[in-house]
């Protein structure tokens, strides 16, 4: 088992058969990104800057999420923070501990090769990551049924 | 992109708790009171190149995240592990883990198509 296995971090790496500049517009432009993180953003990305969107879970209410983006090098590199565990609809998470993303793009042969990073679990209270936990119960356990059918096959 | 299945879940429940630290301070704290504890404050300390200050504040961390607990004996504190709490840390982070795994074979859907 590798250490970025860790309860502190997640790191993952996918190379995508697209150039650079198509992954980057995939991550820097808000609508772009909802549309594959699944949820809906309001308003544009930019350094310092904040966006709002709204994440509807499957049995919830939809849920507030607040994007922090702290760098944006075009092509490069792009990190934000958010607080990954808020899962309860009107609840405020405003002044606990946040999780930093970051994403480095690279070329390669193939086309583009992503590396996200998430980092910063350990500060999080553990009873927020029971609840997140909780609250997604039925999500994950239909993900057990799929990686059981997938291994099964 | 990693994909895990079944196997790795179980590998991952199986691994030691010294594993399940990012930070090597931390992850050498988590070790010493996985095969030791629990111990003091004095014991943490002793032998190692980081000052006592610096233990607290990452023992701190841990507890903060309830990965361990203290209990007050005399005048030092025992540090101990709290194995179910590391427990639900690790399968947070699957769950996260499994999350962005999903969004990333939508971008690569996205990307690609």
């Amino acid at each position: 088992m590798k250490l970025h296995n860790a309860t502190d971090r997640i790191e993952k790496e996918i190379v995508l058969r697209a150039p650079r500049s198509r992954v980057w517009r995939a991550l820097a432009n808000a609508d772009e990104f909802g549309a594959w993180f699944g949820m809906k953003l309001e308003g544009a990305f930019a350094p310092g800057g904040r966006v709002h969107g709204q994440i509807t879970m499957p049995d919830h209410g939809p849920v507030t999420i607040e994007i922090a983006i702290e760098r944006m090098d075009p092509e490069t590199r792009m990190s934000y923070r958010w607080h990954p565990y808020a899962v309860e609809s009107g609840v405020d998470y405003s002044s606990e501990p946040t999780t930093l993303v970051e994403f480095q793009l690279e070329e390669v042969a193939e086309g583009t090769r992503l590396r996200v990073v998430e980092s910063g679990f350990d500060r999080i209270p553990l009873a927020r990551r029971a609840e997140a936990l909780r609250m997604n119960d039925a999500g994950w356990a239909e993900e057990l049924e799929n990686i059981a059918r997938y291994v099964e096959a | 992109m990693s994909r895990h299945s079944t196997g790795w879940r179980e590998v991952s429940r199986a691994a030691p708790v010294f594993a399940a630290l990012g930070d090597e301070t931390r992850l050498a704290l988590v070790a010493r009171l996985s095969s030791d504890g629990p111990l003091s404050i004095t014991r943490l300390t002793a032998g190692s190149a980081v000052t006592r200050q610096a233990i607290t504040k990452h023992l701190n961390v841990l507890a903060t995240a309830g990965l361990v607990s203290d209990i007050r004996r005399g005048r030092e504190r025992i540090w101990e592990l709290e194995p179910e709490q590391m427990e639900t840390a690790r399968t947070y982070l699957e769950h996260v883990s499994k999350r962005w795994d999903r969004a990333l074979d939508r971008l690569k859907q996205l990307v690609e198509e």
